[in-house]
């Protein structure tokens, strides 16, 4: 056991109409890593910005090395060696790595920046974060990763005995994930502790020495990462037993309704295979092997170079985004913001977009007509909205994505609904809730395509998983065969 | 009591509520300084001069709201117009000069809207090329000499009453109220806001965004044609110089309106606030005699200050809807 770094104990914060935090408990050790787990509206943010000198607790109180601690002010925070790495970087692209790491705080010598100590004090910091760049290098220069290191040697040269990391991998490869991991066991060494969040338990698991679960402003418990498993956390978190299993047989899949043929474009190379009436078919492989890829091209957003594509047994003459709408095809795009969603419309005109014309007499609109099939969507798939008329904007990015899904079961004769990255940004109860979701239309007959890169989403729900690489098809496994070393085996070569 | 309560927060639900309150300030204002501006004989005045302004605020509006401009429309309210008149010189009758005048305008938006869906350039840079080459079109047909009109009866487009109605302002009401329709009750409204806001997304929804690109290219193009009909009406000829100057106007008004110029964001109702404020503005001031090169100043100030005070209350309101969700008030 190291000693008591910080402790915050029975903090409650309330926000006009909710208790963001009720009696909230939290420790960290020294050279801990401490992961902070829960949903959205769980209290997570809150915390951390009690923490961070965003908000004060209105009762509570935080101790720093056994003393009561006062954080009014994000100077506060730091003065007690408390930094945050948020998950929007807070880096000058147009300074050097050593400006931005002693930025507002250069060394001087009469009133000139001192050149020379700027350029070894950053080479220190450097060092110990193990990044291997010249400090006079532009940090616009830098990969996403690389700047996101520059923000941890940003506070190591503040002094920070907390780094607080927001979401710290959500824009990381795979291999920028292991680097920052790397490092979080150098700062580990270093005695510096770290909380971490993330709602990706299985890097939890991999770099964390204890959990703290929050719902809904309550503390729910502490665990050693060593003594729990993802079943119990996610049962912490939900507050109920979690089903993550979702395996299928596919005994209800009937006609085949998806039958591409050598389908290539700039990305992919002659992809054919067929998909079923209520089949799952999972697409894995890494990234830019071409998943992505395929959706798109079998929506007509990329353009096709050659390869047929037939649906309910007839081919496709022209493969548009009007066409496949039009044949029953629906699709869910991997980027959310950039290219799903209308933030400045309301939800309701979000879901409507595509079906807009089931809903009219004449020209006009029926809003009545479109309202109400709106508001059983609503109701179905359990999107959380004040109303209909609410700017999307607002919304979590769990329902978010349901809504995005709403659009096309709102689509009248839908036979295959291609959805890329179901959920990614999602807290772990959404999640489960949109997998129910598919599972249903599935079970309704819907052929589904679905592109991930958690390949655990995919063996749970998939009835088949084609593995891709390089733009072509590597292999094609049933649900029994498919599993995390048969998938990396084909993804990788 | 709880009637009242909620009455007033209905009104303060109003988009453009800043708008309306500028509007009521400036013409307050006004009364006050010059006896003869509140008279039924100066607002129907008012409303006169506005009424090509709306005319073509109105098409603009639909372009910025999918997420373009037009700086073309001076210029073409010009070229349409000379050609129009000797159209009607020639054949000494009005519709179908009339229908030539229109026929450009869809002529030109198409190619706008060509150029800019086909090469995918910003319609900032084309239009501001086919405004240069449209205006010395115009030059190069009258020999930069304006055409006489010979017609009767013409001018009643222009100058003509319905009652006690002007004639322009009856065409505007028309034409704004059709579009006030078009925009909030049609898919095709739907689709220009949705296209507007996020062209990938409209996309992936399966939208037809050039489409939606080019019929509103045309109708701006064309209402600004019909500004410069009204315009050709009043002087009774066709004048290769006729609104210089006239984009920045509209587009001005649209923006004073709340419109975004990034797209898929304003309503009519803002524009047509947003050209009576400027309307009331120049003719208060007129009225008052202030020399023309204040009426610039205050004009522009007006402007800026509008935009301030209304984007502020846009972000007010985003803070409290935002905060409403968070606290996962949930529908029914």
């Amino acid at each position: 056991m190291g000693k008591i770094l910080l402790r915050a104990e029975n903090i409650t914060k309330d926000f006009p109409g909710v208790k963001a935090l009720d009696h909230v408990k939290f420790e960290l050790e020294k050279g801990e890593v401490h992961a902070l787990l829960g949903e959205n509206g769980a209290g997570k943010s809150t915390l951390i910005k009690i923490l961070c000198g965003v908000y004060h607790q209105d009762s509570g109180q935080i101790y720093v090395d056994d003393k009561p601690a006062e954080i009014n002010s994000a100077k506060d925070a730091l003065d007690l060696g408390i930094s945050t790495i948020h998950q929007e970087l807070n880096i000058a692209d147009n300074l050097s790595v050593a400006e931005n790491i002693f930025f507002g705080r250069l060394p001087n010598k009469r009133g000139l920046v001192d050149r020379k100590s700027l350029v070894r004090d950053a080479k220190k910091i450097l060092d110990r974060i193990g990044l291997q760049v010249d400090p006079q290098t532009k940090a616009r220069f830098l990969s996403i990763a690389k700047k996101q290191m520059l923000e941890i040697g940003k506070s190591l040269s503040l002094n920070a005995r907390v780094i607080i990391m927001d979401e710290p991998t959500s824009s990381l490869s795979p291999e920028e994930i292991d680097t920052l991991f790397d490092i979080i066991r150098e700062l580990k060494r270093q005695q510096i502790s770290i909380i971490y969040i993330s709602h990706k338990l299985e890097e939890i698991f991999e770099v964390c020495d204890r959990i703290t679960v929050l719902r809904d402003g309550q503390y729910i418990g502490t665990a050693q990462t060593g003594q729990t498993n993802k079943e119990e956390l996610i049962k912490m978190m939900v507050g109920r037993e979690a089903n993550i299993d979702y395996k299928r047989n596919c005994s209800t899949c009937g006609k085949t309704i998806l039958q591409v043929k050598e389908l290539t474009t700039d990305k992919i190379k002659k992809v054919s295979f067929e998909v079923k009436a209520g089949e799952i078919v999972g697409f894995s492989g890494l990234m830019g092997a071409g998943k992505s890829e395929i959706a798109r091209a079998l929506f007509g957003l990329d353009e096709v170079r050659c390869g047929t594509v037939a649906l309910d047994g007839k081919t496709l003459d022209k493969v548009t985004p009007i066409c496949c709408m039009q044949q029953g095809i629906g699709y869910v795009p991997e980027d959310r913001k950039a290219d799903g969603l209308f933030l400045n419309l309301t939800v309701g005109e979000n879901m409507s977009v595509s079906s807009i014309n089931q809903f009219t007499k004449g020209p006009v609109i029926n809003k009545k007509a479109e309202m109400v099939s709106s508001q059983e969507q609503v109701a179905q798939l359990k999107i959380k909205t004040p109303s209909l008329k609410q700017k999307i904007r607002n919304l979590s990015g769990g329902n978010q994505q349901k809504a995005i899904i709403a659009r096309w079961l709102l689509k009248s004769g839908l036979k295959l609904l291609i959805i890329d990255e179901p959920t990614r940004g999602i807290d772990v109860g959404a999640k489960f809730e949109i997998y129910t979701i598919l599972s249903q239309l599935a079970q309704n007959g819907v052929a589904l395509l679905v592109m991930s890169s958690e390949i655990e989403e995919l063996t749970n729900m998939c009835d088949r998983i084609i593995v891709m690489r390089e733009g072509r098809i590597s292999a094609v496994l049933n649900n029994e065969e498919a599993d995390q070393t048969s998938i990396m085996k084909y993804s990788v070569k | 009591m709880n009637r009242i309560k909620r009455g007033w927060k209905k009104i303060s639900e109003i988009d453009e509520l800043m708008l309306i309150v500028a509007l009521v300030v400036i013409i307050i204002i006004m009364s006050l300084m010059s006896e003869y501006f509140f008279t039924g004989k100066n607002l129907m005045n008012v409303l006169r001069q506005s009424s090509t302004t709306l005319i073509a605020a109105t098409g603009m509006t639909l372009l910025l709201l999918v997420g373009e401009v037009d700086l073309s429309i001076g210029s073409l309210a010009a070229f349409s117009a000379v050609i129009m008149v000797d159209v009607m010189n020639m054949t000494q009758a009005i519709l179908p000069a009339v229908l030539v005048a229109i026929g450009i305008g869809v002529g030109v938006g198409l190619f706008n809207a060509f150029v800019v869906t086909k090469f995918n350039i910003a319609s900032l840079i084309v239009t501001l090329g086919v405004m240069t080459s449209v205006r010395g079109f115009a030059y190069i047909y009258t020999n930069a000499i304006a055409i006489q009109n010979t017609v009767d009866g013409f001018t009643v487009i222009g100058n003509g009453y319905v009652g006690p109605i002007p004639i322009p302002v009856i065409i505007a009401a028309v034409l704004f109220v059709l579009c006030y329709f078009l925009l909030k009750y049609t898919t095709f409204g739907r689709y220009i806001y949705a296209s507007g806001d996020n062209k990938n997304a409209a996309l992936a929804s399966g939208i037809n965004v050039n489409k939606i690109k080019t019929i509103t290219f045309v109708l701006c193009s064309v209402f600004a044609v019909i500004s410069g009909i009204i315009l050709t009406a009043r002087v009774n000829s066709g004048q290769p110089n006729l609104a210089q100057g006239f984009e920045f106007t509209v587009i001005a008004a649209v923006i004073l309106g709340g419109t975004s110029l990034s797209g898929g964001q304003g309503t009519l109702i803002g524009t047509l606030v947003g050209v009576l404020i400027l309307g009331v503005l120049d003719n208060g001031l007129v009225l008052n005699d202030v020399s023309s090169f204040w009426q610039d100043v205050v004009r522009g100030a007006v402007i800026i200050l509008a935009v301030i005070i209304d984007t502020r209350r846009t972000q007010k309101r985003e803070k409290i809807s935002r905060r409403l969700v968070e606290q996962g008030a949930v529908s029914q």
